[in-house]
């Protein structure tokens, strides 16, 4: 599918610049000029800081020292954090694409006026903030009027009990928050599909799990893919969730990043805190990105 | 009886019927074609057949065993779809092997079969090619290929050479047919073009708005269809509207048509209509001082070299002509003419 659609714009670069006036490469410089620096100021400040000796709280002061990024290397509850923030941001990431996948193929077989209105309800959801969506499930899942509720009513509990704070209810939540961004991001590739192609699959003896495991799931590799990345980012970021949903043992790095800053005061660990994390985060996506794009282009 | 049988067989799409209480049986070793204008049903039908649309009505049999209510996958049907369908992610050889794969895992015999089958559609040593890579015509053969490896029952083609240039198409056409004689495949297509079907099927469908107008050897259908939309559908026909006056005779304004035969069901009186090829009307220059018979004004004409086509203007109505060069008798347009029908071609159809 993409391989052709790669073969038709492996001169795009060519087409673009033939779109543009003579010297009109130039036009293209100067968002560039803008983007680039807001980028790399706050990037190279906050690498600056990291450096500087603990206990400094403006960024620029404090010497040279690698004080803050050894510490954190023996530091068990930081080291503990990133692995299970990590952990969670995987779960949280495998766990959307697995109700995503399938959600996403029967919203493509759907007419196109209601894949409209699917689609539309998903993208407002995205509007929701963070902080009232974690609201609104601390509140579905308290004693007094949540889910337990439901649970007594169905007689699978005895008496109605806080189903928060705890891990499952931090990961909910964080699925909920990625849901939309993981069904927007496979509907495109997905909907592209010939339905034919599982159709033939059928008629060469393929059950139609077979067939939607076999020619469905490889030809959405690369969205997969991308959908895992973004979901994985989203999740690990995630601050409000785990602060309200979780104990501290689900605390993220986020949080203990913006105690060590704003309780503790110490701007050069939390910003070795950040870097130390954002340097665990890239090697995973890059491992992620290397498996996926591995093979013919599909 | 052997073979496959449509019993009654209707499918509707909320209201509206697709395919309208078809029945028909194929033999085994028979080449069948659908033909039919588009939006008839008929590759609802052939859908119908390979278990991907659940009739609302009727049964399927295949050997005298029901299998309407089997899924795709249990029918053994190969199917070659117009998309071709083709997965881009495997190369030629896992997309022919793939029905092979789901079976046994014994990798070295799939390879050979592919090959065998790859020498089969004539692409040999091609089976390591990606499908991206393949043109029109080889990627035709890759399907065919792929429809045929799991030794179907049945092969089903959806108007698989639609998307290739003519003379390709012409020659996939050949080997389709010659492919399909060598196997003995019992073969449906799918058509609207009815050079195809007259050039490829032992037995044609000609179906229109869900229903089988006719059903028979290609040739009998060209020379005795069954109705007005058979007789212009499958070739082209003069249609003219006459009444019917005895036996074997029937009048065109004021003249008098021979014809060989009339059906029962008219009687003397009845309004018919008369089909007549445009290769069975013999145009001869009018002599002067001549009278009777049917004549008419030419009103324009192409020649194609071999065959010289006319359209000829009697009394208002035109009739359309086709005569071999070597029989033209050098007439232009706005020469008068007679016309002369042969009676054993000339078909009396209802009104």
């Amino acid at each position: 599918m993409s391989s052709i659609d790669n073969a038709e714009f492996a001169d795009a670069p060519e087409r673009a610049r033939r779109l543009l006036p003579p010297g009109g490469s130039l036009l293209l410089i100067w968002p560039a000029c803008v983007i680039v620096p807001f980028f790399v100021v706050p990037f190279v400040l906050l690498l600056r800081a990291s450096l500087a000796r603990p206990g400094f709280g403006a960024l620029g002061e404090g010497g040279f020292d690698l004080q803050n990024y050894t510490g954190l290397a023996g530091d068990r509850a930081f080291l503990g954090s990133v692995g299970f923030s990590l952990v969670l941001a995987a779960g949280v990431a495998v766990t959307s694409l697995c109700l995503c996948f399938p959600f996403t193929f029967w919203i493509t077989r759907m007419s196109r006026r209601a894949q409209v209105v699917w689609l539309v309800f998903l993208l407002t959801t995205l509007s929701l903030s963070e902080v009232l969506i974690t609201f609104a499930w601390q509140v579905m899942l308290a004693k007094r009027i949540g889910f337990s509720n439901v649970l007594v009513w169905l007689h699978l509990l005895p008496e109605p009990e806080s189903l928060s704070p705890n891990l499952w209810a931090v990961v909910a939540c964080l699925v909920y928050l990625v849901i939309p961004f993981s069904v927007l991001l496979l509907f495109p590739g997905m909907s592209r599909i010939d339905p034919q192609l599982a159709e033939a699959a059928q008629t060469m003896g393929a059950s139609p799990m077979r067939a939607f495991f076999s020619v469905i799931v490889p030809l959405m590799r690369r969205p997969i893919v991308t959908c895992l990345l973004m979901s994985f980012i989203v999740a690990i970021g995630s601050y409000v969730a785990p602060l309200v949903l979780g104990r501290p043992e689900q605390w993220t790095v986020a949080i203990l990043i913006s105690r060590a800053a704003l309780d503790a005061g110490n701007l050069p660990l939390a910003t070795a805190m950040s870097v130390a994390f954002l340097a665990a985060t890239a090697l995973v996506c890059g491992i992620l990105l290397t498996l996926g794009g591995r093979g013919r282009p599909t | 009886m052997p073979g496959l049988e449509v019993q009654g067989v209707a499918k509707t799409f909320g209201k509206t019927p697709v395919v309208d209480h078809v029945s028909f049986q194929v033999a085994h070793g028979d080449f069948v074609c659908f033909l039919g204008p588009s939006g008839c049903g008929k590759t609802t039908l052939l859908r119908l057949i390979a278990g991907l649309e659940i009739p609302s009505a009727g049964r399927i049999v295949l050997d005298d065993i029901d299998i309407t209510a089997r899924a795709p996958c249990e029918r053994s049907f190969g199917m070659v779809f117009q998309s071709l369908a083709l997965f881009p992610h495997l190369n030629v050889e896992d997309n022919v092997g793939y029905s092979l794969r789901l079976r046994d895992g014994n990798r070295r015999a799939r390879r050979e079969r592919v090959e065998e089958l790859l020498e089969l559609v004539r692409l040999p040593g091609m089976a390591k090619r990606a499908v991206s890579q393949l043109s029109g015509g080889q990627r035709q053969r890759v399907a065919i290929a792929r429809a045929l490896a799991q030794e179907p029952r049945i092969l089903l083609m959806d108007e698989p050479f639609s998307a290739l240039d003519a003379k390709l198409r012409e020659e996939m056409q050949v080997e389709i047919r010659q492919l399909q004689q060598k196997l003995k495949i019992t073969t449906i297509l799918v058509t609207h073009d009815q050079r195809e079907a007259m050039t490829l099927a032992d037995t044609v469908l000609v179906i229109a708005h869900g229903r089988i107008e006719q059903m028979g050897a290609p040739l009998d259908i060209y020379r005795n269809p069954a109705n007005k939309f058979v007789a212009t559908f499958i070739g082209s026909s003069n249609l003219i509207e006459v009444e019917v006056t005895g036996a074997d005779r029937v009048r065109f304004g004021d003249h008098t048509i021979e014809v060989a035969s009339i059906p029962a069901a008219a009687l003397p009186g009845a309004a018919a209509t008369l089909s007549v090829r445009p290769e069975n009307i013999l145009v001869n220059r009018l002599a002067s001082g001549h009278s009777g018979g049917l004549s008419g004004t030419i009103t324009f004409i192409r020649d194609f070299g071999s065959t010289i086509e006319a359209r000829i203007d009697c009394g208002g109505r035109e009739i359309i002509t086709v005569s071999p060069s070597a029989q033209w008798d050098g007439m232009q347009a706005s020469d008068r003419v007679g016309l002369q029908f042969a009676a054993d071609a000339c078909r009396v159809l209802p009104p």
